[in-house]
């Protein structure tokens, strides 16, 4: 926003009136045909393996009540884009989690082995395809989404219903069959079975304190509360997608596809503006911190009680996992410096404490809850940590790398 | 495959910009563009041709519209209309060649513009392809210097799209007494 000198400093009369924009080519023809409705249903009524794909345009149109009654009486289950997290409960029994490069290798084994894809208001962005030539490859497609332009850009689709997804669902839900898919869903929950092996949350304490560790207890301690959680870009962006459990729209706000780091400590600070009511959690990493902590000054300068989780791993730890696995552990400016977290807090007035040990991280938590004003906690977690699963750039959505086994050895390690 | 698109613009500095840089960062590749003025002083028009399959002509007109200052997008590919591009050619034509140029000339009905010792210069109007055609005969005897517009194209027939004319009314804040108008099925947060 560039408003001019002479703009600032001219006077003029202010009625009050609110003006709506003027955008006089913006007519978009928003009512799919009548056809277009029956051939979405006909899809969706001889598919036998179908998954919603839940994205950020349910928030927005603010359509979770449909998406919910729709997934129900269809028995649908529900995948989320990164953005989606929060519009389908998480502990919902039809909701899979987050899909894409570092999303559940059962949604994404999931996705691959469908037949139906019905894509609620996301993109098919990369991060959540993979491979466009392999992707989903004997699923039927149904898109519903409010812009035009976004429609067969990434991936073809059959059925496209533009327009406002409350209201299309709206129009769909009364002339939807509700089916038998125990068959599928049963399926899923074998994959989801093979997957808990490899889970880091069934790792034993071992003294090490890992990032998902942290996300997980954090979550447990939170969740009962109106919590937001803001994150920055990176690993511990992927891990919170992971293991905090979004059960509200709007409670997870992140940079989604714009992947800007140093997001999350100035956007926590417009979130307490925003919801003074809310628990405010700002979980970063220690590069995207180093960009933006000027604002911890804002932050206490305006009395906003955030709390601040830095998941502090000594590297930029996104770029430190592609340089592990696609560069022969090559760390070019990966390994980053960082001030003492806790002095720099102190400096500001915040109350702070560094964290190495799992049994730290409840007690230290509630403390955050229990202080009037900002904490920061710096989490010194395991320093080469790795996401898991993860879809290689270009790779297939199912092809993932996967956290090797620390409990049982399965048939893939073999 | 080439699509035509008519567009009406607000006649503002920056919308060719926009218009242009829309297309580059979609990576849609431009054969021609034309802007000129229309019979509304508030309304600009663009012909722009783009080489692009169904899809993504498609995708070009939802995107145009996503650009506040484009009032109107109609592909006309394939619809009846007049497409015309506008060459000006300085052809090499030393005496003993003169006749032979001038009777191509007559053939095409293009015209001469300008006669020199040792050259001619020819304007053409017509089809891209009835230009291609003559610029193919001419170039034996040595073309000096050329220039093409682009093609400018209109809808044949007396109906024109109103809703353009009322649009560009409505949107006109010029006249000082823009009206406010809230549609609920619209979404301004695109």
């Amino acid at each position: 926003m560039d408003i001019t000198k002479d703009a600032q400093q001219s006077t003029c009369e202010f009625d009050g009136k609110p003006v709506a924009p003027q955008l006089p080519g913006y007519r978009p023809d928003l009512s799919p045909t009548s056809e277009e409705y029956k051939q979405a249903l006909e899809l969706i009524h001889n598919s036998k393996r179908p998954v919603i794909l839940a994205g950020h345009g349910i928030i927005l149109s603010g359509a979770m009540d449909e998406v919910r009654a729709f997934a129900e009486k269809a028995n649908i289950p529900v995948g989320l884009t990164l953005l989606g997290l929060g519009a389908f409960p998480a502990s919902h029994p039809l909701s899979l989690g987050m899909m894409g490069m570092h999303g559940e290798a059962w949604l994404n084994t999931t996705i691959q082995e469908a037949d139906l894809l019905l894509a609620f208001g996301m993109r098919f962005d990369d991060r959540v395809t993979g491979n466009l030539k392999t992707y989903a490859p004997n699923a039927k497609k149904i898109h519903i989404e409010i812009d035009r332009a976004e429609v067969n850009k990434n991936v073809k689709v059959d059925v496209a219903l533009v327009g406002d997804l409350k209201g299309v669902l709206r129009e769909l839900l009364p002339n939807l069959k509700s089916q038998d898919r125990h068959e599928w869903l049963a399926y899923i929950d074998r994959l989801k079975g093979d997957v808990a092996v490899r889970d880091i949350q069934g790792l034993p304490d071992n003294g090490h304190l890992y990032a998902a560790h942290v996300i997980n207890d954090l979550w447990h301690e939170t969740r009962d509360r109106d919590t937001i959680v803001v994150t920055d870009v990176g690993q511990h962006q992927m891990w919170e997608a992971q293991y905090y459990k979004h059960e509200k729209p709007r409670s997870l706000i992140t940079s989604g596809g714009l992947g800007t780091m140093g997001f999350a400590l100035p956007a926590a600070i417009g979130v307490k503006a925003a919801r003074p009511e809310a628990d405010v959690w700002v979980v970063v990493g220690d590069g995207g911190f180093q960009m933006t902590m000027c604002e911890l000054a804002t932050m206490v300068q305006e009395k906003l009680k955030v709390n601040i989780a830095i998941i502090n791993n000594g590297y930029l730890g996104m770029i430190r996992q592609w340089q592990e696995f696609f560069y022969e552990r090559n760390y070019e400016a990966s390994p980053i410096l960082s001030p003492n977290f806790v002095k720099l807090a102190d400096a500001f007035g915040i109350r702070s404490v560094a964290v190495t040990q799992r049994s730290q991280v409840v007690p230290t938590v509630e403390m955050a809850h229990q202080h009037q004003g900002p904490v920061l906690i710096d989490f010194q977690v395991e320093q080469e940590d790795s996401v898991y699963p993860m879809v290689a750039a270009g790779a297939s959505l199912h092809e993932m790398i996967r956290r090797p086994s620390p409990i049982v050895e399965t048939a893939a390690d073999a | 495959m080439l699509n035509t698109f008519v567009v009406h613009v607000e006649n503002k500095p920056g919308v060719l910009t926009r218009v242009a840089s829309l297309f580059r960062r979609r990576a849609f590749n431009i054969d021609s563009l034309t802007v000129g003025r229309t019979e509304r002083p508030e309304v600009s028009r663009m012909t722009i041709v783009v080489d692009a399959d169904r899809d993504q002509a498609l995708r070009v007109e939802a995107n145009l519209y996503k650009l506040v200052n484009v009032l109107l997008v109609e592909n006309i590919t394939g619809k009846p209309s007049i497409c015309r591009d506008l060459a000006i050619i300085k052809v090499s034509a030393p005496h003993n060649e003169r006749s032979h140029i001038l009777e191509v000339v007559n053939v095409f009905r293009a015209r001469v513009v300008d006669f020199d010792t040792d050259s001619l210069t020819i304007e053409m109007t017509g089809s891209e392809e009835k230009i291609d055609r003559l610029l193919k005969v001419l170039r034996p005897y040595g073309i000096l210097e050329m220039v093409r517009t682009g093609v400018v194209a209109m809808r044949r027939g007396t109906k024109v799209q109103q809703e353009a004319a009322a649009a560009a009314a409505a949107g006109a804040p010029s006249n000082g007494t823009a009206t406010v108008t809230s549609d609920d099925n619209v979404s301004y947060s695109v």
